[in-house]
């Protein structure tokens, strides 16, 4: 799946939040890479770090109290990072689109769908009036939006929540992007619509062949969707493998957990597994395991120091101290 | 129509030992709640949103009826109208033997023990400004006559059932996460010693691994204090293992009810198929493999539902008929039952 040069390469990000009562250690050295049209999936719980890491390639995080400490982000031999803000605003919503979770808040509400589709044309590639136009009623044909002509003239409240996902999806595809960040864009919706939404995307990244990073926690959308899988945990890349691969064989022992608890794994009539205790608290630095309290497996090293993700296999990548460095099949499963 | 529905995930039976008889603890009948619209200063009603718009059910005690529909299929509603916490429109609940719409405001009073709610945000539904114990005690001092020594010490043994440290009884709710959040509406729900429990959307709020503790929670409170559950839901997957039976909604009505097995494996309604056709399998040659059935368009609205029957907008079989008759009740096999003019038993 791993072409020879990717088109985003993200080496150690790192984002801090500095608040009034401690740094919330948000994104602690993510690194992985994005192969021209290839579709990864992001996959983690709230606070996990999933959306922080990807708004902070395109600097979108609030700053302060936000804060990139660190990293490197390569898409078209520049660094998104350290560049200029007038090129960075061309590559947002130019060459990088974005859709976000909630529609509603991410419309504005007191313009027409087409002046918001427009809008991203004019600044990237600018035009005729008539002509942008016309390519909005493209994209909303493109994002199979029942009588299109009406709705340019629609206001975003007008529409149901699937309608207005579609419209968002317009204006991230208005400049045919390489790379599509979607966070979590189907959470709100109702499972028949995000069935009619995953369709579309599935069918829009082979018209226009452009790479897709899908942010989400439902392990079902990721299963149907993606190449790759990222699995995020305590702000850092926990695992990484072919989606194949992970489903089959998990080798972290959080994804196990994740994969184990959901409802459809237990057996019949038996207590569904969890995961014992909660979520890690981000302010502490993160010097040991952020999954070791609640790791079933863990041991003396898993304390004391942090693991950091290393290749294990030809296609997967590893963050723990149990497994790593080895290959073959493992522990617990 | 080829559908693959029920057979691609891996068929479970869901049975934990534990007794269901056939004794019904709560019957509804004819249920409707239209909320009304309304025009001006006068508040002139100018239509209503048919939020539950005729539904008839039982529950057996000791059993967990699972309730799934999107958002705006009225399953909420249905909740809250059977609690007395939405005054019906027309209908009837019956609570062990206790007609509950209409029934004056004390001996509502009275029975209001026996029937609690587990809400869907465990953020909106604990006050931020009471403690733990004083939440999980409200009820406590609300209905019965215990003594501040009693009523200490039974939240300490609530905090203890739900899995919670009894020594955190002091603190307040923004102390602790959403799972554990969702402990405490928990041990206040079961403060009281009820029969019943509504829980709406108990988990919908909550990460993948704390659905599951919650879930285990719910489960072994049940087996331990004998609960009978309406548990709604919008996540098949979660339904399917905790219920025994499941009714379907759109659009204020149900459309189908079964035994979880029969529902899942051999799903007669064309929207349960679909339903459960758009819920993703958490496994990619599943995924890859089987066929989906995607619906065109979106919900109609509740204040305009189509005339016939109320899923004709969206069904891929829809006859003639459908747009002009809305569909009876029927039982295909024993038990279960669907409102489709093409289903068969």
């Amino acid at each position: 799946m791993n072409s020879p040069q990717p088109v985003l390469q993200v080496s150690d990000l790192t984002t801090r939040f500095n608040m009034e009562d401690g740094t919330v250690h948000a994104v602690n050295g993510v690194s992985f890479d994005l192969a021209d049209g290839e579709v990864v999936g992001i996959v983690g719980e709230s606070g996990s770090g999933k959306s922080v890491s990807m708004m902070s390639l395109l600097r979108l995080i609030p700053m302060p109290p936000g804060e990139i400490v660190g990293g490197e982000a390569i898409f078209e031999d520049a660094d998104l990072l350290s560049m200029g803000l007038d090129d960075l605003r061309k590559v947002r919503g130019g060459r990088i689109g974005f859709i976000f979770q909630d529609p509603m808040t991410s419309l504005n509400p007191v313009l027409t769908v087409g002046y918001q589709i427009t809008e991203s044309l004019k600044v990237h590639q600018p035009g005729r009036a008539s002509e942008l136009r016309e390519r909005a009623l493209d994209l909303l044909k493109l994002v199979g939006i029942p009588s299109p002509e009406q709705r340019l003239q629609s206001f975003p409240h007008e529409l149901s929540g699937g309608m207005r996902q579609r419209v968002m999806i317009a204006v991230a595809l208005a400049c045919r992007p390489r790379i599509l960040v979607a966070d979590e864009p189907t959470t709100a919706l109702d499972v028949t619509i995000q069935a009619q939404i995953l369709e579309l995307v599935k069918d829009l990244r082979e018209k226009l062949g452009m790479a897709v990073i899908w942010i989400t926690h439902d392990l079902g959308v990721v299963a149907g969707l993606v190449d790759r899988v990222l699995v995020m945990y305590g702000g850092q890349i926990v695992e990484e493998a072919p989606v194949d691969e992970f489903y089959a064989e998990p080798r972290h022992p959080y994804s196990q957990g994740l994969l184990a608890s959901l409802p459809s794994a237990a057996m019949p009539g038996q207590k569904l597994v969890n995961i014992v205790g909660q979520p890690p608290d981000l302010r502490a630095p993160p010097t040991s395991c952020s999954f070791a309290p609640r790791c079933p497996h863990v041991f003396d090293r898993c304390l004391q120091e942090n693991p950091t993700l290393v290749q294990v296999s030809a296609t997967r990548r590893l963050a723990c101290w149990l497994d790593s460095g080895r290959d073959g099949p493992n522990h617990g499963r | 129509m080829a559908v693959d529905a029920g057979a691609a995930v891996p068929v479970a039976s869901v049975s934990r030992s534990r007794p269901v008889g056939n004794e019904v603890l709560v019957s509804v009948r004819g249920l409707k709640k239209h909320f009304p619209v309304t025009k001006g200063m006068f508040r002139r009603k100018v239509g209503a949103v048919r939020a539950v718009d005729g539904v008839s059910f039982d529950i057996r005690r000791g059993e967990t009826l699972g309730l799934v529909g999107e958002s705006g299929s009225g399953k909420s509603t249905i909740g809250r109208t059977m609690l007395q916490l939405e005054k019906a429109t027309e209908g009837s609940v019956v609570f062990d033997g206790i007609e509950l719409v209409g029934l004056a405001a004390g001996a509502l009073r009275r029975t209001r023990p026996r029937m609690q709610m587990v809400f869907q945000d465990p953020h909106a539904s604990l006050n931020p400004r009471m403690t733990v114990s004083s939440i999980v005690g409200e009820p406590l001092l609300e209905h019965g006559k215990s003594s501040s020594r009693e009523r200490q010490e039974r939240v300490e043994e609530l905090l203890g059932l739900v899995g919670l440290d009894p020594t955190h009884a002091n603190r307040y709710p923004h102390e602790f996460s959403g799972g554990q959040r969702q402990r405490i509406g928990i041990a206040r729900a079961i403060a009281l010693n009820p029969d019943f429990i509504v829980c709406d959307e108990p988990i919908a709020a909550l990460d993948v691994s704390i659905q599951a503790q919650v879930v285990n929670l719910m489960e072994h409170l049940q087996d331990l204090l004998g609960l009978t559950y309406l548990f709604i839901s919008h996540d098949l997957g979660m339904v399917r293992h905790i219920a025994d039976r499941v009714a379907v909604m759109y659009l204020g009505h149900i459309m189908e009810l079964a035994d979880v097995e029969d529902l899942y494996g051999d799903p007669r309604h064309p929207y349960t198929r679909a339903l459960q056709s758009s819920a993703p399998v958490p496994d990619p040659v599943v995924e890859a493999t089987r066929v989906k059935i995607i619906l065109e368009g979106d919900i109609p609205s509740p204040s305009n539902p189509p005339p016939g029957c109320p899923f004709n907008t969206r069904c891929p079989d829809a006859v003639d008929r459908c747009h002009e008759e809305i569909p009876a009740w029927r039982e295909v096999t024993p038990g279960h039952g669907v409102a489709c003019h093409l289903a068969h038993g």
